[in-house]
């Protein structure tokens, strides 16, 4: 079983990288918005109730975070519908491995995925003048949180894949990504966040996962933000991974 | 002269059949600027707080919507292009008997039209939530500029399309012009920028564009930020429509 995943894991990581088009975007467009957010609204520190922060950019960073690894999710979503698409998903159902390996290989190179991606973000955060104020220890727990959400999110795309067995619903739900994001505190303080936003905001996980990975940027570590991130990030990883394999399941059994 | 009107006629028409027969892959680019504009008023509406705003955030980014919607369209257009480049129904185009600046004039121009949905989506949410109306002359000027707009990133797209033959290049055709906008007093006026936004934005043609559009919808229509928008609009067309007669030019000849 382990070994299976870990092919499978390898196997979608390879695939990833030697695809440029599909990673970039992953990367590329959170990092053109955070460079907008930034240079546009910087100014909004200085608001009332903004929290005391180093720079726009240390808050802004979880946001850019949160964006990029929802459009991990919908990658992962893509290339499994595209192996669908292709047959290469049949003949993985054909050969003697567990089949719940080739939900959880794709999985494992998401979160491979995911952790690439925050440390990408911190990497241009550090350079671009950001503070990581809670130090190294501060550093892993943002990856920890983001390995475990875009798992999380990487899930919900292989479920989307397998219920729409192709890649063009799947790409569809790209405009979703902004939605749930713009209902969440990713990009804004909770308390300046317009109503009824900051009503919705209160019960999207995703503000709980983008303020956890905010907490250690901006601030010493603070329990409650990140436990609340964790478990956010890993309720999501959770409910998305067995209403994954159980769309797995039900594709077998109808096929 | 007639004849060809005719074509660029029957390519609009065809393009803008596409939006009624596959209505699913036209909806997300109309919604898209709409989703956005809501978005971005209910998360950054406090930024309007600061001095310089002269209106709500919402009515403020409303304008960046209608040049998001352009750019929009006018990748649309290049990925409808690569897409007739794949399956051959853009080679049997060329074999017909017209010359290509009037094949091209009728692709541009159908993302010209195209253009308008996305925008006619936004104004209508927009004075449904109670966005000042920037009257006739500021909508007609809107209405031209995002035309205009919407034909030169379709330019971007066709030549995009043409140099690389394949609806993969789609990122390519869609971050020229999500680029363009957002890299401009999308989000703040001119003072507000951070120093480094603020030397980009002042090289952008497309930030004349958009306080062109915004003049409406903030204030008065002045006739300063009229000839600017609109030279800067016909600059970036006539600049983007170079790259596409090449391409068309080269099309077949290599």
């Amino acid at each position: 079983m382990t070994r299976a995943v870990f092919a499978l894991a390898r196997r979608a990581l390879r695939n990833t990288f030697r695809r440029p088009q599909f990673l970039t975007p992953l990367v590329a467009f959170p990092s053109l918005f955070l460079a907008v957010n930034v240079g546009g609204l910087h100014r909004t520190t200085s608001l009332p109730g903004f929290p005391v922060v180093h720079g726009f950019l240390d808050f802004q960073l979880a946001a850019a975070m949160t964006q990029s690894l929802l459009l991990g999710g919908v990658s992962s979503g893509i290339a499994t519908a595209l192996e669908i698409e292709g047959g290469f998903f049949d003949r993985l159902v054909a050969s003697p491995i567990p089949r719940v390996a080739i939900v959880l290989g794709r999985l494992a190179a998401t979160a491979t995925l995911a952790c690439l991606q925050v440390l990408w973000f911190l990497a241009i955060g550090l350079i671009f003048g950001a503070h990581i104020a809670a130090g190294l220890p501060g550093a892993l727990l943002v990856v920890l949180i983001g390995a475990v959400a875009g798992t999380g999110f990487g899930a919900i795309g292989v479920m989307l894949a397998l219920r729409a067995r192709n890649a063009s619903t799947v790409q569809g739900i790209f405009p979703l990504v902004f939605v749930v994001l713009f209902v969440s505190s990713a990009f804004f303080p909770r308390d300046l966040l317009a109503s009824p936003v900051d009503a919705i905001a209160r019960y999207n996980p995703l503000t709980y996962i983008a303020d956890g990975m905010r907490d250690p940027i901006i601030s010493s570590i603070s329990a409650t933000p990140v436990l609340e991130g964790l478990a956010a990030a890993a309720a999501v990883a959770l409910v998305a991974s067995t209403l994954s394999v159980v769309a797995l399941r039900t594709r077998l059994r109808e096929a | 002269m007639r004849q060809h009107l005719r074509i660029v006629r029957a390519l609009m028409r065809r393009a803008l059949n596409e939006i009624l027969r596959v209505p699913a892959g036209a909806i997300p680019g109309v919604l898209a600027p709409t989703i956005f504009m809501l978005g971005l008023s209910s998360v950054f509406a406090a930024a309007a707080r600061l001095r310089g705003y002269h209106a709500d955030f919402r009515t403020f980014v409303v304008p960046v919507g209608f040049l998001q919607g352009a750019g929009f369209s006018g990748a649309a257009t290049g990925v409808n292009l690569a897409r007739d480049i794949e399956q051959g129904w853009f080679d049997r185009l060329l074999l017909a008997p017209a010359p290509r600046s009037v094949l091209l004039t009728g692709i541009v121009a159908s993302a010209s039209m195209r253009a308008l949905l996305p925008a006619t989506m936004l104004l209508t949410v927009a004075l449904i939530l109670g966005v000042h109306s920037p009257g006739i002359v500021g909508l007609l000027l809107a209405a031209g500029l995002v035309m205009t707009l919407a034909a030169a990133a379709a330019c971007w797209g066709v030549t995009i399309a043409l140099r690389f033959r394949t609806q993969q290049a789609a990122p390519l055709m869609q971050i020229g012009s999500f680029v363009a906008v957002l890299f401009t007093t999308a989000y703040a006026p001119h003072r507000l920028l951070s120093g480094w936004l603020q030397t980009v934005s002042d090289a952008n043609p497309v930030t004349y564009v958009l306080e062109g559009v915004r003049q409406g919808f903030v204030g008065s229509v002045t006739w300063t930020h009229t000839w600017h928008a609109m030279l800067a609009a016909t600059g970036v067309l006539a600049f983007f429509a170079l790259f596409a007669v090449r391409g068309m030019r080269r099309t077949g000849a290599e």
